[in-house]
């Protein structure tokens, strides 16, 4: 894909009092892609998704977005940029319908009132943008929708805003596998769309079966960030319990990357 | 996924276009679903209405239509601001006695400091919006649950308002305009034309709406619905306005008495405007997702703190209505204006109407439903002659009635996932 990634980190460092929690973390996301972030409990993705969205300021560290050296400080910041996180917990409002969802917080008026028709038209024609045909009505209340569907309306939320990254935190860990299936698909078609879309998963299957690149956290340091296509399973569940898979990863004993903190890319052609 | 299957026809969300038949039986199966909405009050109201009418005739004459509505305005008004409270799932106990230190401010004003009566009227919503102001802050920034802030409201307004009287004397108020609120009527011709412009208005509205949204292929509901609404809400208030027309005085040639008490057109205007600031506004759409899910609405960007203490102010300024009209009606303000049980016949209006106490459900309307069937069972059980024990027995069991549908069909909708 594209050469320059959309968002690219370097060195981030992130505390919490005694509690180093991310160590030297290089990390990117290129447009048109998937990329997967995988870690086991504690390794830091949580931490670093809430850096990259502001809600946490890093200790040190450089943003690059689109080349550029950005500061985020707050989650306002990262919107302005075109950076949406989709939560676990989906942040949506059970009393609300799918449009009323969707534009929270950013309603579209004309004058005082609430200009419902302009809303239900974008919504439908994100949706639709989406492929998404699974709900029956936009006046639905978000309490009537199976999980998936409620998947569906956090993530077409994230895109409405011409958004350019987007980062989905385990979206399909509470689905059946044909929610599953629909979710991946529709993540995939993110990035088909021209996104930049990060993946936190834990599902190994999820990840193989929709990412370009995989980046895994150990301890709170970037082991290593690699084409999809160039990893197998195995390594990549080595890379998460153990930090290290053959040349991949932590140098044994020293507790450092090899390549110094910078992120290890064993790709050496640039396109898949 | 389980549920829907893929549609083939073009863009998302496409649904075939409604018909009558199809809105009706959309209808029904949200009943069914458990979002029963307004249906409960309106059956209890029909129900009471013709237990009573049957029990003691009188019930249906036209002077006893009028004093439904000057009994019921100042419950429905300080429901009115307890719905607002409601729907992000707090409560305001100290909304009966608020009133009640409102209309003391009132009186003291008009008539113990000879203002006229706009400076009083406004000195009674300004001590309003203080006393709102505080409880919400209280319960947003200091973080109290708002059960004890207002409760202890409660205690303390009761205070004030002996304060305020002087250690329980009286005081009566002479102002002419104060007093005419719930004692006069407007004239029948400009009360036919009210009920005509309000019913045009929301012709109009409910019409340029209906084009819009077909001007822009969006799905809308039958024109024949939209008529039919439009016809119900002109019938409705046409038999209203008609009876309320009525000659009531025994003698018209002594003191002629007909017309609708002055009091309706101010509960209607704040009725509409209510309901359009929580159905057509931001702030009314950020107050139901505070309601329905405080952390959303908080990622959202909203400012969560300040709906909870909007609510709370306008909560306690219709409570200061609730007083203005309540001291209008009894033209005195006494220790025990806005006491004893104003308070629990309004949340218990705003709970019959079909407002859940547990937030994010709820519309004005059910302020003036509830407060409706408030106002019916004050009235015919006044009818009836029954002692005051039992009258409060009955008010209570209504109360735990309408509770307990709210309760069922809350069960019945997390069943179902609808809402």
């Amino acid at each position: 894909m594209s050469a320059t990634p959309l968002l690219e980190l370097r060195g981030i460092d992130k505390s919490f009092g005694p509690v180093q929690v991310l160590r030297d973390v290089a990390f990117s996301a290129h447009p048109g892609e998937v990329t997967a972030l995988v870690g086991d409990n504690g390794a830091g993705k949580s931490t670093l998704v809430k850096c990259i969205s502001g809600i946490y300021p890093t200790d040190a560290g450089e943003f690059l977005f689109d080349g550029r050296p950005v500061t985020i400080n707050n989650p306002r910041d990262a919107g302005a940029l075109g950076i949406e996180v989709v939560y676990q917990d989906l942040a949506l409002c059970d009393n609300l319908d799918i449009v009323q969802n969707m534009f929270l917080g950013r309603e579209k008026r004309s004058g005082i009132v609430l200009d419902e028709p302009t809303m239900e038209q974008m919504a439908a024609e994100t949706l639709a943008g989406l492929s998404v045909r699974t709900v029956k009505s936009l006046r639905q209340h978000v309490s009537s929708l199976s999980g998936g569907q409620r998947q569906t309306v956090a993530i077409a939320k994230a895109v409405l805003w011409n958004s350019k990254l987007v980062i989905l935190d385990e979206p399909t860990a509470a689905l059946g596998v044909a929610q599953t299936a629909q979710v991946l698909e529709l993540v995939r078609r993110l990035a088909d769309n021209g996104l930049a879309v990060v993946l936190i998963s834990h599902n190994m299957n999820d990840v193989f079966a929709v990412s370009d690149r995989i980046a895994a956290l150990y301890l709170g340091q970037m082991v290593a960030q690699v084409k999809t296509t160039d990893i197998t399973h195995a390594q990549i569940v080595e890379l998460i319990t153990a930090g290290r898979s053959g040349a991949l990863g932590l140098n044994p004993g020293n507790g450092q990357t090899d390549t110094g903190g910078q992120t290890v890319d064993s790709t050496p052609g640039a396109v898949r | 996924m389980t549920t829907t299957a893929v549609r083939e026809e073009g863009p998302a969300a496409v649904t075939p276009a409604p018909t009558v038949g199809s809105h009706v039986r959309n209808y029904f199966a949200r009943v069914r679903g458990g979002d029963l909405g307004s249906l409960p009050a309106v059956t209890g109201l029909v129900v009471l209405c013709l237990v009573f009418a049957i029990v003691r005739p009188v019930f249906f004459s036209a002077a006893n239509f009028a004093n439904l509505f000057t009994q019921g305005a100042a419950v429905t008004a300080i429901a009115m601001g307890l719905i607002f409270v409601l729907l992000l799932g707090e409560i305001d106990l100290s909304a009966g006695f608020a009133s009640g230190v409102c209309a003391a401010i009132l009186a003291n004003v008009v008539t113990v400091l000879g203002y006229p009566w706009y400076v009083a009227i406004l000195a009674a919503l300004a001590t309003g919006v203080v006393i709102g102001f505080t409880l919400g802050f209280l319960v947003a920034k200091v973080g109290i649950p708002s059960f004890v802030v207002t409760l202890a409201g409660f205690l303390a307004f009761q205070g004030v308002v002996l304060l305020l009287m002087k250690e329980g004397t009286n005081i009566s108020i002479g102002d002419d305009v104060i007093i005419a609120i719930e004692n006069r009527w407007v004239p029948p011709l400009i009360g036919w034309l009210l009920a005509a412009v309000a019913v045009g208005c929301y012709a109009t509205a409910q019409l340029l709406r209906h084009r819009n949204r077909i001007s822009r292929g969006l799905v809308t509901e039958p024109a024949a619905v939209v008529f039919g609404r439009i016809a119900a809400l002109g019938l409705i208030l046409g038999f209203a306005v008609y009876v309320l027309n009525q000659e009531r005085s025994i003698n018209p040639l002594i003191s002629s008495n007909k017309g609708m008490p002055i009091v309706v057109p101010i509960l209607a205007l704040l009725l509409v405007g209510w309901t359009f600031v929580l159905n057509r506004t931001a702030y009314g759409r950020h107050l139901y997702a505070v309601g329905g899910n405080r952390e959303a609405a908080r990622r959202a960007g909203i400012n969560v703190d300040r709906i909870r203490i909007s609510a709370f102010v306008i909560c306690s300024t219709m409570a200061a209505v609730g007083g203005i009209i309540a001291a209008s009606r009894d033209r005195s303000v006494d220790p025990n204006t806005g006491g004893s049980n104003v308070l629990l016949y309004a949340v218990g209006a705003a709970v019959i109407g079909g407002t859940s106490l547990f937030g994010g459900k709820g519309r004005m309307i059910n302020a003036v439903l509830g407060g409706a069937v408030v106002a019916v069972i004050i009235n015919g059980m006044g009818l009836l002659n029954l002692s005051s024990g039992l009258k409060y027995v009955f008010t209570g069991l209504v109360l735990l009635l309408a509770a307990g549908v709210d309760a069922l069909s809350r069960r019945r909708s997390a069943a179902t996932g609808t809402r």
